[in-house]
């Protein structure tokens, strides 16, 4: 009798077992994912690095260079795949339409869960969300139909360009960072918001000064959503972005970004040639400009934070 | 300024802000509605599609859409419960953790035709999976994970702290709490995630090219043998979902009635996500009330 | 710590077993012909495979991706058939003698404009010269007072191929926007005032403005005779050792009752009306 209490007392309880699975269940997932984050970015690395390796093209010449046309040698006789205007052009267009739908974005946030009644915030909410599930495709012929004879009847040209491009990701990317934003938002402990009001603060002081503080982590965290979903989309912004590979100008010349030109490039050049390689290239670009923006984006959210937590 | 005036100035300020986004989407969803409505018909949902004769409807797309969100729903969802709960709860806050976040940020901003080739030359090819829903499944879930994940991390983050004390105290486990405590609470924002990733399944294109395929074969819906090749419950078989249909009718479509499909199409799509978003909502709600005490905020 | 240590290792084993168990599914797919390629051709092989396989028992799976995609894939011999719009030997990293080609379908291409550029009528150096750049307002060429806004097609598609071997004589063309389907190219035309383009001949309706060249028109009896000279091929690739089910299935889409059913009622020209013949390099030889 006294033996068996002292086993238990000195077994692991059902509790212990209980942790470890959950331990071992949820490692095992966060597993998975790392292991096909591991795999998809080993696999567009290797692609990419190929044009540089196989190809011999000095990685400044990709990176600067104002010329693609990588089946055809240019001057120095070398294939020329000069990635800078894409570059550029992902870079304003992912920029405009995040700065564009980040106010927006905050507004809806603050007036669902501070202004409207229950009922019309969950409308608005839903009716955002449903834009999430409407293919590209579509968002690109309303823009040509649209967007772009409004642009070209405000600023002349042909209306296709990076302003067009950015108007309609504005309008994609609403949603994510919306939505996103609300929770992080909505996550705020109830108290703050009461000692703020307890205080005297009125009800604008209380969002500025105490709710948008406490939740700019996660506000910053949809902007990121938002914005890598603004470097990944490609057929909507190619219909109305001109799709033309020349340096921007000015926002109402046709553009190309990165993606674009990967997507419609990507069928009609054969696995293993330059051609080819050159657009892992562009995907590789990609990555490592959506971890900058990432890491600039963390870096001022901790700054942010970092005044307000005692 | 007296702080009132600031408020009541900052008020109107989101009121107008919140007032452009209505009309925007006013505009949007009901340019879609209008245009498409007038060609939604029965004999339109439940006929299937033609290549070159006007008058094809989009039965099998419909049904490969819903099918392919409930099948990716099912991949996804353990993988990202699990990994948003390690996050939440088991991870340790060091440098390692910070990377493998920031690795499946920007994870999320891969194009999806990097994505769907990925999962083509991987699952299609080498494990010759070949092109069918489940391999779009695949390919969806690679997406959909940072997204999801995130927002499961979240969602039970923002439940109060002194849930899981309370619990701890009663000699609960930690992951017992988790599961019967912590999860239920935090259903209603994970609710919200399951409904953008949703959507974007709904309405992807690119990346299902090269996986789930862009061409139908005829479905026997009296089939119901998973195994069978015609049966529509395979998930081996090669399915072209709504939005791959869109997306190929306007590109290289020389049906005659083209604009009327796609529009159709658009509308149907429109229809379907509110009534999976609804459907979703009340779910969540269900199991929000049968699993804890309190009422959805 | 080494709880942690053990907890993540076991979970490793779980993944890896996982992961094993995946990659060991492999099944038999002897009546399975996959063919993956050109989204051009795509509705044309679809509604063929359609006929053909509940008259035989077969399953075939017509899939797009683009020619490129076609190529590499059958050449890796990943698929059976692969579709492309341009032939294998002009695409750098194909090793053609490696394949056979099937000619299905010919494919008439015209240049297109805007409705509201009053130019019905154009010489081929006028056209070359559109593309290259020396023009840039259609007055130059007897239309309106309106720019030109070049759309051309993708650099690499069978359509742009086509074009430039016909028309442009080896100058190069001008930067200028790149859109890469028929669908697209033609709402673009028909939206921008001023705009050119090219599409396949089943593109075209009432919302577009086709262009003679020296007075010829584009249909179909002049490009069988060559009097239109922008047409290229439609392919079928498959492997040198090909399947008997497969080269059944083309040999169905070459018939005389397929090319003078399907293949004329989707819009392309029958390979046995050609009265020419065209090689890889543009080269063009009475039959």
């Amino acid at each position: 009798m006294k033996n068996s209490l002292k086993e238990k007392f000195l077994s692991p309880s059902k509790q212990t077992y209980q942790e470890s699975f959950g331990k071992i269940i949820s490692s095992f997932c966060i597993l998975i994912i790392i292991a096909l984050v591991v795999s998809i970015l080993g696999f567009v690395t290797t692609k990419g690095i190929d044009t540089f390796t196989q190809s011999k093209i000095n990685v400044f010449d990709f990176l600067f260079g104002n010329v693609w046309s990588p089946s055809s040698t240019g001057a120095n006789g070398k294939p020329e795949v000069g990635a800078a205007p894409m570059i550029v052009t992902s870079f304003t267009v992912t920029l405009i339409s995040a700065a564009i739908a980040t106010p927006f974005a905050i507004a809806c946030a603050i007036f669902m869960t501070f202004i409207a009644n229950n009922r019309g915030s969950r409308l608005l909410r839903s009716t955002i969300e449903l834009l999430v599930g409407i293919p590209s495709v579509i968002y690109g012929y309303i823009g040509l139909t649209l967007v772009v004879p409004l642009v070209r009847s405000i600023y002349g040209g042909t209306g296709f360009g990076i302003l067009a491009g950015a108007i309609v990701l504005f309008v994609m990317i609403l949603p994510t960072v919306t939505s996103l934003t609300v929770d992080s938002i909505k996550s705020v402990p109830d108290y703050y918001i009461k000692a703020s009001y307890g205080l005297g603060a009125t009800r604008w002081q209380t969002i500025y000064k105490v709710v948008l503080k406490i939740s700019l982590p996660g506000i910053l965290t949809a902007v990121i959503f938002g914005m890598t979903r603004a470097f990944g989309e490609a057929l909507a912004v190619q219909m109305v972005i001109g799709n033309s590979i020349t340096m921007p100008t000015n926002l109402t010349t046709p553009a190309s970004t990165l993606t674009s030109q990967l997507t419609t490039g990507i069928g009609n050049t054969i696995m293993g040639t330059l051609q080819n390689n050159a657009l892992w290239s562009l995907a590789l670009v990609l990555l490592f400009m959506s971890l900058f923006f990432n890491i600039l984006i963390k870096i001022i959210g901790k700054r942010g934070a970092a005044k307000y937590e005692s | 300024m007296n702080p009132k005036s600031v408020n009541r100035i900052a008020t109107t300020v989101i009121n107008s802000l919140v007032g452009v986004v209505v009309a925007l989407l006013v505009l949007l969803i009901s340019y879609i509605l209008v245009t498409g409505l007038p060609h939604m018909s029965l004999d339109f949902l439940l006929s299937p599609s033609q290549s070159y004769q006007a008058g094809g409807g989009i039965r099998d797309q419909l049904f490969n859409s819903i099918y392919l969100v409930i099948l990716t729903l099912i991949i996804s969802f353990p993988i990202a419960l699990g990994a948003g709960i390690y996050l939440a709860e088991y991870a340790p806050k060091n440098w390692i953790v910070d990377v493998i976040r920031t690795l499946i940020e920007v994870l999320s901003s891969l194009p999806s035709v990097v994505v769907g080739l990925f999962a083509y030359l991987v699952f299609v090819i080498k494990f010759q999976v070949g092109f069918s829903i489940i391999s779009g499944a695949v390919a969806l879930t690679i997406f959909n994970l940072p997204l999801l994940t995130r927002n499961i991390e979240d969602s039970i983050k923002s439940v109060p702290d002194f849930q899981m004390q309370g619990a701890l105290a009663l000699g609960l486990s930690k992951w017992t709490t988790i599961i019967k405590i912590i999860f239920p609470s935090a259903i209603p924002g994970i609710i919200t995630g399951i409904i953008l990733s949703s959507g974007r399944i709904f309405g992807e294109a690119a990346a299902l090219i090269y996986t789930s395929g862009q061409s139908a074969p005829v479905l026997n819906y009296a089939n119901w043998n998973p195994f069978s090749p015609d049966s529509f419950l395979n998930p081996m078989r090669p399915a072209e979902t709504l939005a791959v249909h869109i997306w190929k009718v306007n590109s290289e479509g020389i049906t005659p009635d083209a604009n009327a499909i796609s529009s159709g199409a658009s509308a149907v799509l429109i229809l379907v996500i509110i009534l999976f978003n609804f459907f979703a909502h009340w779910i969540g709600k269900k199991l929000y009330k049968k699993f804890t005490v309190g009422e959805v905020k | 710590m080494n709880n942690r240590l053990i907890h993540f290792i076991s979970a490793l084993g779980i993944l890896i077993l996982f992961l094993t168990g995946c990659s060991s599914n492999n099944g038999s797919k002897s009546k399975e012909i996959t063919s993956v390629g050109s989204t051009a051709l795509q509705p044309l092989v679809e509604q063929a495979a359609h006929q053909y396989s509940t008259e035989k028992g077969l399953t075939i799976n017509v899939q797009g991706g683009g020619s490129g995609t076609g190529l590499s894939q059958v050449s890796q011999g990943a698929v059976n058939i692969g579709n492309s719009d341009v032939f294998a030997d002009k695409q750098t990293g194909i090793d053609a003698k490696k394949l056979t080609d099937y000619k299905v379908a010919v494919v008439g291409i015209t240049p297109v404009v805007n409705k509201g550029v009053g130019v019905k009528n154009i010489s081929f150096k006028q056209l070359r010269d559109i593309f290259t750049g020396k023009f840039t307002n259609w007055k130059q060429l007897g239309g309106k007072n309106q720019e030109i806004i070049v759309i051309n097609r993708v650099k690499g598609s069978g359509t742009r191929n086509t074009f430039e071997s016909s028309v442009l004589n080896g100058e190069k063309a001008l930067n200028a926007q790149e859109q890469d389907s028929n669908g697209t190219v033609k709402r673009i035309v028909s939206s921008t005032p001023g705009a050119i383009s090219y599409l396949s001949f089943s593109f075209l309706d009432n919302t577009l403005q086709p262009l003679s060249i020296d007075g010829v028109k584009p249909e179909d009896k002049n490009v069988e005779d060559n009097s239109w000279k922008i047409w290229s091929y439609e392919h079928m690739y498959t492997a040198k050792d090909a399947k008997k089910n497969v080269k059944d299935f083309i040999q169905y889409l070459q018939s005389k009752p397929t090319q003078d059913g399907l293949v004329k009622k989707l819009g392309y020209i029958s390979i046995h009306d050609m009265k020419v013949v065209k090689s890889s390099d543009n080269v063009v030889t009475k039959k």
